[in-house]
């Protein structure tokens, strides 16, 4: 992999960057291959890359029905923040955030991670306890955060709306100062750039048909580009995974559902944290670019199509017009729709399957993007050792049937209550 | 006519009786009315408008409407002022002002271009490439991208206008006012269908008289159809108010529509794209159309000298229009080796160099273009050959061919086709109740779009049920305009997205390092990614990644269009569903005297609940500490309207009841209330609240505020839909019955002072007793039942008598000493007597969890009862209700804090921390005199006595406390029962 | 945005409804005490790529539960009823 850097940019410059090698190769299927990762997305990339780089396992292909990073890796509002309260879920995204703090470096691809900070406002009591027993739990689990009352948070975000006579008054707020937002596209590259150069068999516009199963264990897969073999298959194919659970004859605890987000025009900078609503689902940033990033709920009801409808966008605007009404001249630039896997408890599922050789990493719901590291470093381990992590040991399908769920929200069986 | 020296005396569109002024850039100028910023700037002379976003290169206006990338300004200043607004679209008024963006400090000179001299460092996708050394240095660099980032500034002040929604429901509803477009609302309009025309520009661009006389046609213009979703379902935006300094008094500035169309005809016309060449960016380089268009409508010459430089016959007519206007044609280069005679003819007495290209745009003073560079080219490869030719211009009117304006069929999810006779994407298979016309459907013939816009709107209402006129018959088959793609296969800073700084090289690199799909391709250079959405650039970009892989353009791809169709506002889309009315608020029919009283409040989902009446000489803690205190000693009454109330009737009434309660209801006699608790399906618990039988086959059941709309679905879907055998009818009656509390030992003495009637003896009216009467007619439910513990009672009358009532109450209690208590107080009353609420229900506990295993019927099954005998509901270490107290007896309990046995621990690397439990409710005790809490704590029922420690790192509290018994306050029962 | 059939109602706007379920999900009866039955009733989804049978309710309206038979890929409804209708328009087998 040749080096990226401000000496290798200036050298390029000399030959009219003419001689910048492919960022990964496009090769055609192997036969069979030692693990096959379906989804090419960040997840699956990241996947990838950790099962070369920390465990030796470099005969993979990852497989991707169109191009790498289309799904939801190109489609969230790139968040990034640690900041949970349910054992599982704590130390799993505090992981992942560490992974984050040294990712570009890593990856010797800048993945913009700007530590910039998240927000969640609270606007009852009840919401502000609530914010701080979560903190606490933060806390005491080493990760960072701070409460803010009303006029600490005005002084970060000048344009919310505090006011004390507002329909829902701010009360304050919990902060997570190492939280930010990263360059969404950028992950999927730089994982993709650096599992090619572990020789990782990167194949897009390949989309998997079939799991192929013998005798309890999966063997392999049918795709749009032949069969292929292979030991052991992970999936991380956000939004489809209950389809493709259903390929290898597994119920799974998953509705699909779209989620759309939206930008702005370009502003010069305004808004310098992300700030989330505590009164309506609402999430607001803005990108280096200058646009307003925000999103909210689901439009609610099960849907493959990428596609949502207005009463979303309009309810989303909204909640971000009353929390910062002087928005109200700025224009929606554009708006799309990705299709998540949402769980019965909000929590994402990655381990084993009662398929032997077939591994789930899957149900990332609204929340998916954030993980993307921490998720392909103990898929990796799961795949690899054929058993979890400590960090991912909760994540099971196996909770459902116990009850030992990881409920954040309190919301109880329906999925598109997280 | 001061200033405006590129104004024609005669022509055009505008009223030249109407001059306007306003300034750009703090100069003032003169326009008319009529006129477009862009239109007014031009025939000013004023050529440079904006800089681009990543060199900061000098641009000038490129089109004449949506298309435009470049002239961007912040239009207006103050509460008013707009960023990112295209000048091409704004329609000038007497005192506009509009700004330049995106330079520092001033348009001519912007130190920021000195990012151009280093464009060999900055090509597409460098900043992935480095800013990574060292790692803690990346947000010092992003502040500074941040800054030069951007382009217009957001509005810092409230936004004084008004924004309204409006639905709307058509037979046919037509997008674009322009001939087809027109043609096809007639059509429809004529069969009697209800018709919607929506029309972006202030009028038609043909006059139609017979179409504004029809009552069943509506015409919308300064409309734009923004986006196109599910359904048949269309977003408008109309500005109402815009081409105006400012709304009238109580005007609404933009209305959005959402109109449901039966059928839908797209006759949103097509646009030109840019030829790519060397230095194409230079002010003066301009669209054809556009230069015809200013030409035409505005009487505006775009320059003196024009060089057209084309690769199809289109730009032969918008010769002759600027021609016509006074500008002299220099040439028209055409990259065709050879044109047909009929185009030649468009062109008789303009020098016409066929196989010919620009290769090089020279500017002059401020950037802007005073000649151009040609050379012949191959007629295969495109490459330019032979020696140099000079022409002196300050206009380069380019036509790279049409796209037709598709984003909204796409948008419609229609397939998108391509067409290499027209080189465009063209609308193919429709997937909703749609058509697509005229230019929009890659239709460039006057007459041929006038017939299909007839044809169209025609079947459209006939597919509908209405009598249409007969479709008419196309003159003949007009092949389509041969416009074949070209851009200059070499040279320097070839733009292909000039909002976004995106060159053909650019396109190149990305080929280079695999960026090779049409996504990547657009997220990696940024191609397409600006306001403009890619409408100049897209086919560009495409053709030349197509041209790199050697594959046609359909198998490179397309990209999708996404809403909306050109920015819209956010005001315009949230309506006047923002502040305070950005939700409905539930008031109790209390409530306007508990503001009179100057109670503060706090929200309860919608509701808006009194938190405690201030008290001269006491703080708010004080204020609430007597409240509380006063329950316990005399009587208070507070307002719990907000409780959910369901109406449960029917024979099988008390079967579904006890179906979804885990109590045994069965011998619950009429006349009686019950504490109840439900199960959510996994076991866990949902809600508590009231059961009371009104009559045998009549149950009025309570919900907490928070769940009363939850519990009432959850009850439907089980009464609707899995056992519609059950004979059960449920009516939510939440805001039909204002309910009042009346708590203390003075409880009984004041009801029965007001209600005479009712025998409250304790025989006659126990404790879980329920009793109606009435007062002058008005129905009265009276409850013996207490969340404080103390002997209460709770009242329901009909909600238009809740005031009257309420004040009743305090009136007769006068004598007894009674006062209103807030949830402020009622909290402490309830945590005193360990009653859970919406920290305790949190959904992660069980009924076990709470105390409640007792009230679990063993007798019959309820809904969540098989789930809750999973391993990991019953399992021993689960966190269970325990009452609080500070070891020392004094220091307050932190809200919020957990609970450990060592708060020193070091953090964990992968095990969780130990964390034993949590401070649900926490409050200082007015009764017991020290702080009390109530906590969630595993294997709490066996830790009584266990001193932990709450710790709160967040607030720097630590305080040991002892667990006890939940109920701190009268744990027998006997003020409830006495 | 859609628009959905009230069996009551008529054509109405999404926005008055309120996605409740998977259509065909049938609860187990009261006198079943298997966890795996219950399981399979309130976890197990068998997602459809195409035409399903989903339970809404007419939340902003006339609060009844109905039937609508929806495309998941494209959103189009078929077919909309009461809860224990047997909608007749024919079930796509896509998956």
């Amino acid at each position: 992999m040749s080096r990226y850097s401000i000496f290798s940019l200036a050298r390029n410059a000399l030959t009219g960057h003419r001689n910048w090698p492919k960022a990964w190769r496009s090769p055609n299927p192997k036969p069979a291959y030692d693990v096959i990762i379906i989804g090419g997305g960040g997840h699956g990339l990241a996947t990838a890359y950790y099962l070369a780089k920390n465990h030796g396992v470099t005969n993979i292909a990852v497989l991707e029905k169109g191009w790498l990073g289309g799904g939801n890796t190109g489609r969230n509002t790139t968040i990034v923040r640690s900041n949970y309260a349910l054992p599982g879920n704590t130390l799993f995204y505090e992981h992942s955030l560490k992974l984050w703090e040294g990712l570009s470096q890593d990856l010797n691809f800048n993945v913009m991670f700007s530590q910039r900070g998240v927000i969640n406002l609270a606007h009852s009591d009840g919401q502000r306890d609530a914010y701080k027993r979560r903190g606490n739990v933060m806390r005491i689990n080493g990760i960072d955060a701070e409460y803010l009352d009303r006029d600490e948070v005005a002084d970060m975000v000048p344009l919310l709306d505090t006011s004390p006579d507002a329909r829902y008054p701010v009360k304050g707020g919990l902060l997570q100062p190492r939280a930010g937002t990263a360059r969404h596209d950028a992950v999927a590259w730089g994982y993709a750039r650096s599992a090619d150069s572990y020789g990782v068999d990167i194949i897009q516009n390949c989309e998997v048909t079939g799991i192929d199963i013998e005798n309890g264990r999966a063997v392999g897969v049918q795709t749009t580009r032949g069969a292929i073999k292979a030991a052991k298959i992970g999936t991380a194919v956000a939004g489809h995974t209950g389809h493709l659970g259903a390929m290898a004859g597994l119920r799974l605890p998953f509705e699909t559902h779209v989620l759309q987000a939206m930008v702005s025009e370009p502003l010069k900078p305004c808004l310098d944290m992300v700030v989330t609503s505590g009164v309506a689902h609402a999430y607001i940033s803005q990108s280096d670019k200058g646009e307003l990033v925000f999103g909210g709920d689901l439009d609610f009801y099960p849907t493959y199509a990428q596609r949502g409808n207005f009463p979303r966008i309009e309810e989303v605007v909204e909640t971000m017009l009353t929390m910062f009404p002087t928005f109200s001249r700025v224009r929606l630039m554009r708006s799309w729709g990705g299709v998540i896997d949402m769980t019965m408890d909000g929590s994402p599922i990655i381990c084993k399957t009662p398929i032997d050789g077939f591994y789930i990493d899957g149900g990332w719901c609204y929340g998916g993007f954030k993980a993307t590291p921490g998720s392909g470093w103990v898929f990796a381990h799961t795949i690899a050792n054929d058993q979890p992590h400590e960090l991912n040991e909760r994540f099971t399908l196996k909770r459902f049937e116990t009850g030992a769920v990881i409920d954040e929200r309190g919301a109880g069986a329906t999925a598109h209550a997280h | 006519m001061t200033g405006q020296v590129f104004r024609n005396g005669a022509g055009g569109r505008i009223d030249r009786t109407v001059p306007l002024s306003f300034t750009f850039d703090g100069k003032n100028y003169q326009g008319f009315q009529g006129d477009t910023l862009a239109s007014a700037l031009l025939a000013n002379g004023v050529r440079v408008v904006g800089r681009s976003f990543k060199y900061h290169r000098p641009r000038g206006i490129l089109g004449a409407g949506f298309e435009e990338p470049n002239a961007l300004v912040q239009l207006g200043d103050g509460a008013r002022t707009e960023p990112n607004t295209q000048a091409t679209r704004v329609e000038l008024f007497d005192g506009l002002t509009a700004t330049s963006q995106n330079r520092w400090p001033s348009l001519q000179f912007d130190i920021s271009a000195i990012n151009g001299l280093f464009h060999r460092l900055l090509p597409a996708g460098f900043y992935y490439k480095t800013f990574m050394a060292p790692a803690n240095l990346w947000m010092t660099y992003e502040k500074i991208i941040r800054r030069a980032a951007g382009m217009g500034r957001a509005p810092t002040q409230m936004d004084p206008d008004i924004y309204a929604r409006r639905f709307a429901h058509c037979n046919v509803l037509v997008i674009g006012g322009g001939p087809a477009g027109v043609s096809a609302a007639l059509a429809a309009g004529q069969s009697g269908a209800r018709v919607i025309l929506a029309e972006d520009n202030p009028q038609l661009s043909v006059s139609e008289t017979e179409l504004a006389d029809m009552d069943n046609v509506t015409v919308l213009t300064r409309t734009m159809a923004a986006a196109y979703y599910d359904h048949n379902t269309l977003i408008l935006s109309e500005r109402i108010a815009d081409h105006k300094p400012a709304p009238a008094p109580f005007e609404t500035r933009q209305r959005m529509w959402k109109v449901r169309a039966q059928q839908v005809v797209l006759a949103t016309g097509a646009l030109e794209r840019p030829l790519v060449f060397p230095n194409n960016d230079r002010p003066g380089v301009m669209l054809a159309s556009a230069a015809q268009c200013y030409a035409a409508d505005f009487a505006v010459r775009a320059g003196n000298q024009a060089v057209v430089f084309t690769n199809n016959d289109s730009a032969y007519g918008a010769a002759r229009d600027m021609k016509a206007a006074g500008i002299d044609i220099a040439a028209i280069i055409d990259t065709r080796p050879e044109i047909s005679d009929s185009t030649r003819e468009l062109a008789t007495n303009t020098k016409v160099l066929t196989g010919h290209a620009i290769i090089d745009v020279a500017s002059g003073r401020g950037g802007a273009t005073r000649g151009v560079t040609l050379k012949a080219i191959h007629p295969d490869t495109g490459a330019p050959k032979g020696s140099p030719i000079d022409i002196a211009c300050d206009v380069v009117a380019m036509s790279g061919g049409w796209n037709p304006t598709i984003h909204l069929f796409s948008q419609s999810k229609g397939k998108i086709k391509y067409d290499g006779a027209r080189a465009a994407f063209v609308p193919g298979q429709s997937f909703q109740q749609e058509r697509s016309i005229g230019a929009a459907n890659g239709t460039f013939d006057h007459e041929a779009c006038i017939i299909e816009g007839h044809n169209a709107g025609a079947a459209a209402a006939r597919d509908v049920g209405f009598d249409a006129p007969d479709a008419r018959t196309s003159p003949s088959g007009i092949p389509p305009a041969a416009q074949p793609l070209w851009s200059a296969p070499t040279g320097a800073k070839r733009f292909v997205d000039f909002q976004n700084d995106v060159t053909a090289d650019d396109i190149g690199l990305a080929y280079r390092e695999g960026y090779q799909s049409v996504e990547h391709l657009k997220r990696y250079t940024t191609l397409g990614m600006g306001t403009d959405q890619g409408r100049t650039s897209n086919v560009n970009g495409l053709a030349i990644m197509a041209d790199h892989r050697r594959l046609d353009i359909p198998e490179v791809g397309t990209t999708t269009f996404r809403p909306p169709f050109s920015p819209i506002t956010l005001g315009g889309i949230a309506g006047w569903h923002t502040g305070q009315n950005f939700e409905a608020t539930r008031q109790s029919a209390m409530s306007a005297w508990h503001e009179a009283q100057g109670a503060t409040f706090s929200n309860a989902g919608l509701w808006r609940r009194p938190e405690y009446y201030p008290r001269t000489g006491m703080t708010p803690a004080e204020a609430v500490h007597h409240e509380a205190r006063h329950v316990r000693e005399k009587v208070g009454v507070v307002d719990v309207s907000t409780l959910g109330k369901i109406d449960v009737q029917g024979r099988d009434a008390l079967e579904f009841l006890s179906r979804v309660y885990i109590n045994n209801l069965t011998k619950l006699p009429v006349g009686k209330c019950r504490y109840g608790v439900m199960l959510r399906e996994d076991g866990f618990v949902f809600d508590d609240g009231t059961i009371t039988r009104l009559a045998e086959m009549r149950f009025l059941v309570t919900t907490t505020t928070t769940h009363a709309g939850p519990v009432m679905t959850h009850l439907e879907y089980l009464a609707q839909v899995q056992w519609p055998e059950l004979d059960v009818h449920l009516l939510s009656v939440s805001e039909d019955w204002a309910g009042i509390a009346i708590a203390g030992p003075n409880s009984r003495t004041l009801l029965s002072q007001l209600f005479q009637d009712v025998d409250f003896a304790n025989e006659a009216f126990p404790f879980m007793g329920y009793r109606e009467t009435n007062a002058g007619g008005v129905p009265v439910r009276l409850f013996r039942i207490s969340f404080s513990g103390e002997h209460a009672y709770e009242l329901n009358v009909p909600a238009d008598y809740g005031l009257n009532f309420w004040t009743a109450l305090l009136e007769t209690g006068a004598d007894l000493d009674v006062i209103p208590y807030g949830t402020e107080a009622m909290n402490i009353l309830r945590i005193e007597k360990g009653h859970v609420t919406g920290a305790e229900l949190n959904g992660r506990v069980t009924a076990d969890d709470l105390g409640f295993a007792g009230m679990m019927s063993k007798l019959k099954p309820f809904v969540g009862q098989v789930l809750a005998r999973r391993d990991a509901l019953t399992a021993k270490g689960r966190r269970q209700l325990v009452g609080l107290v500070p070891a020392d007896g004094e220091t307050p309990i932190p809200a919020g804090a957990q609970i450990l046995a060592d708060p020193d621990a070091p953090p964990p690397e992968f095990t969780p921390a130990a964390i034993l439990g949590e401070v649900t409710s926490n409050c200082y005790s007015p009764a017991l005199g020290h702080p009390i809490g109530l906590g969630l704590v595993e294997d709490g029922s066996d830790r009584h006595g266990d001193t932990l420690y709450a710790h709160s790192p967040i607030t720097s509290e630590t305080v040991a406390i002892t667990l006890t018994n939940p109920v701190f306050v009268d744990p027998a029962g006997g003020r409830l029962h006495g | 945005m859609l628009h959905i059939a009230c069996p009551w109602c008529g054509l109405r706007a999404q926005s008055e409804f309120t996605y409740a379920n998977d259509g065909t999900l049938i609860r187990p009866d009261l006198s079943n005490d298997s966890i795996d039955d219950h399981y399979n009733y309130v976890y197990a989804r068998d997602p459809r790529r195409g035409i399903q049978d989903e339970m809404w309710r007419h939340s902003a309206g006339c609060g009844q539960f109905l039937k609508v038979r929806r495309d998941t890929l494209t959103h189009e409804i078929h077919a909309t009823g009461a809860p224990q209708d047997d909608l007749d328009v024919p079930k796509d087998d896509r998956s």
